[in-house]
């Protein structure tokens, strides 16, 4: 393969199938489609299809016009930062690694994704698979790396197969293997698939899957730019991070720039979920508004009588932003003033149904479970944190306990060997920062606000503003509701078992429940 | 995730266990051994293949294993541990995942996964008597946009509510 071969692949497939390249795919004005240009226009085991959409003429330009510096200073230039949450500078790593002059060096793609509530990777994956590969190509190049390898997480088998797919029909077109795009530039990857663990999101843990031990996370320094992969300076990049790169060096550091904010460039995908209306993946320029995703994108809550209570950005390292944050610039460096973060772009809206000591307790349930062990702060200090939360979830808590949980939501931060225990305490602080009223409630009425905490609910009832329309006595799973259409219902309440469905399907709100004290 | 548990679900022992080592399954897993023994770093790469074949990787086929690929039994035994992918014991034809990532969970999906339970009668992470379903433990599909999810082996299902999930089930019985 090389430039006459590509632009002729580009003009037989434009000529037969380039009219389905025109849709506009974006659901809203406010959303841009760079990294996901081609999602669902092109067919991502069609290697000409990716070609058409000018693919792997990037690489093209790279290998025969660029030197790895060159390459290095336009990614400086165009300031993209890390997209797997860190928000590093993608060139300043790049830089680190160029500097060493280690004969062997890897590049590793992370596509663990382990964000729960987050799907943005998993679509590039699975729908445009090549951009990765000329992304990592360019990166390699970059570097100075002759191998590299991308981490899959095990729930994804079919982002595996297409990328497998995509490579072996880059290797065939010799833009994998030897002598690529005819340079001398050699280059391969293979595919390395997880096995259910969220730490090996974390670089150094991730090195310690591929290399076959348990995914355990490493001391740093060293960092993996300098020792990675089999002890040989390593970069690991993101997905989303490696999708901009063969935009950015075909249309240039300056047409990035034109997206986003000074400090945060360019784009950003999210997945939007929770009890948003609109729900699902959207593209759009760093520094737009929460609100304009949430209410103008998301178009507002799903169910109009739900108020909109908060949104958890960021996962289990994350934290949440509220009412008072609709007007803040989504980027990377506000969520984290606003004692949240970016993360790898899950955003979770939560309604006035969803009760914030139940949600700091979900995630520490799951930092718990996929904490690797190996630090004592994080093993032993997330369970404390989480026993806390229960006692306070299910009505047994004093308020000195919550002084205990702030203080070792601190330790955790602090002492913990790496970024999963650095970080896990934080949908805490977050919550108890923006809902201190919440936990005090638990903790001194024993009352769940938002009817969420089982243990804090002694019985459900129906008021006035009953309509009759049996929604709730269809719903009932031991049909204890009774009542005529139109009529105002009643719960029988020795057959009630709590389980909350009526209040969930009430379209009026006239459920309410009555705490343990009342 | 606190599920009350339910007793004696022990049916993998004996009868199941004869299916599982066969010798033609043996052989596939050493193609594969010799293929990952080409690589660096050949361990993971084999448990999946044998977590594949077998549908476990038992103590006695990570001995194997460890015989093969000239590792200690403890490391295998270690890295087979750490992973929630890999299971020593045979998991059930059907494997039922109630994703209980964020977006599920906010939506209800614990409500799904106590309904699971109860009516394969089975704790949550286990496999029923007959050994036809086992209840995953499952961390976000990757499709919170229809949340709650249910998958079950390769079938997905959005936007499950506790009325549809026996339906489903029935399917697969
Ligand atoms: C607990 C934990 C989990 C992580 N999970 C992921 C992940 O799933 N995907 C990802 O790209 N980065 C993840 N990261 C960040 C990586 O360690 C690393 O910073 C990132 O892949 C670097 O790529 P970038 O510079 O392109 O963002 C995780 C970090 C931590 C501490
Ligand atoms: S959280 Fe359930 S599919 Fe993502």
């Amino acid at each position: 393969m090389n430039l006459t071969e590509l632009e002729k692949i580009k003009s037989d497939t434009l000529e037969t199938v380039g009219n389905k390249f025109d849709k506009d795919l974006r659901g809203h004005d406010k959303e841009v489609r760079v990294v996901l240009r081609n999602c669902d226009l092109i067919d991502p085991e069609n290697i000409n299809e990716y070609i058409a959409r000018d693919g792997y003429f990037s690489l093209n330009k790279v290998l025969t016009k660029l030197t790895s510096k060159e390459v290095i200073d336009i990614v400086k230039e165009s300031g993209l930062r890390g997209r797997g949450g860190g928000g590093f500078s993608t060139g300043t790593k790049w830089q680190f690694a160029l500097n060493n002059e280690s004969e062997q060096k890897y590049l590793i793609c992370n596509a663990d994704e382990g964000d729960p509530g987050a799907f943005m990777d998993r679509s590039v994956l699975e729908k445009d698979p090549h951009v990765i590969i000329e992304g990592m190509a360019i990166a390699a190049y970059a570097i100075g790396a002759k191998y590299g390898y991308i981490y899959v997480r095990a729930e994804y088998p079919l982002a595996a197969k297409r990328m497998q797919i995509a490579i072996n029909s880059a290797r065939k077109n010799g833009l994998l293997g030897q002598n690529i795009l005819e340079t001398d530039f050699n280059f391969d990857i293979d595919i390395r698939l997880g096995a259910g663990a969220f730490v090996c999101g974390e670089e150094t843990a991730l090195i310690s899957s591929i290399e076959g031990d348990r995914g355990m996370s490493r001391n740093k320094p060293p960092f993996p730019a300098e020792k990675g992969l089999w002890q040989k300076p390593t970069i690991i990049n993101n997905v989303e991070t490696l999708a901009n790169i063969p935009q950015i060096i075909n249309n240039g550091a300056k047409w990035f720039r034109g997206y986003g904010t000074d400090k945060s460039p360019g784009t950003k995908v999210f997945a939007l979920a929770g009890k948003v209306k609109n729900s699902g993946l959207i593209e759009v320029p760093m520094g737009i508004t929460l609100g304009e995703i949430i209410n103008e994108i998301g178009g507002g809550m799903a169910k109009k009588q739900r108020k909109f209570k908060a949104v958890l950005t960021g996962g289990p390292s994350g934290g949440c932003l509220t009412e008072k944050d609709l007007n803040a610039s989504v980027d990377f460096d506000t969520l984290i003033e606003l004692g949240s973060m970016m993360g790898s772009g899950g955003m979770i809206v939560l309604d006035d149904h969803n009760c914030m000591v139940d949600i700091a307790k979900f995630y520490l349930d799951f930092i718990v479970d996929e904490s690797c062990g190996k630090c004592t702060p994080c093993r032993e200090g997330t369970m404390h944190m989480y026993n806390l939360l229960d006692k306070i979830t299910s009505g047994q808590a004093e308020l000195k306990d919550l002084e205990k949980l702030e203080e070792l939501a601190r330790l955790v931060k602090k002492a913990s060997l790496c970024g999963l225990g650095q970080t896990a305490p934080n949908p805490v602080l977050s919550t108890l920062n923006n809902f201190r009223d919440e936990y005090v409630a638990h903790i001194v009425d024993k009352k769940c606000e938002s009817s969420v905490c089982k243990d804090l609910i002694n019985k459900y009832e129906i008021t006035n503003s009953c309509i009759g329309c049996r929604i709730c006595a269809k719903k009932c799973p031991t049909n204890c509701i009774g009542g005529e259409l139109k009529g105002l219902h009643v719960i029988n309440q020795d057959e009630c078992i709590k389980c909350g469905t009526c209040f969930e399907v009430c379209p009026v709100d006239a459920i309410i429940t009555e705490g343990v004290l009342n | 995730m606190t599920v009350e548990s339910f007793e004696g679900n022990n049916f993998y022992e004996d009868d199941r266990m004869k299916e599982i080592y066969t010798n033609e399954k043996f052989k596939v897993l050493d193609e594969c051994i010799e293929k990952n023994k080409l690589k660096p770093g050949p361990l993971m790469p084999t448990l999946q293949d044998a977590q594949r074949i077998f549908g476990c990787v038992s103590e006695e086929i990570q001995e194997y294993i460890s015989k093969a690929l000239n590792e200690s039994y403890s490391k295998i035994s270690g890295v087979v541990s750490f992973y929630t992918m890999f299971s020593t014991k045979p998991r059930g034809k059907h494997i039922v995942g109630v994703c209980t990532g964020t977006a599920c969970y906010v939506k209800g999906s614990q409500k799904l996964v106590d309904k699971v339970c109860e009516i394969l009668k089975t704790p949550y992470g286990q496999t029923t008597k007959d050994g036809l379903f086992t209840i995953a433990p499952t961390r976000c599909l990757g499709d919170c946009g229809k949340a709650p999810v249910v998958m079950i082996d390769e079938d997905q299902y959005g936007h499950v509510t506790v009325d549809q999930i026996e339906k489903i089930l029935k399917k697969y019985k």
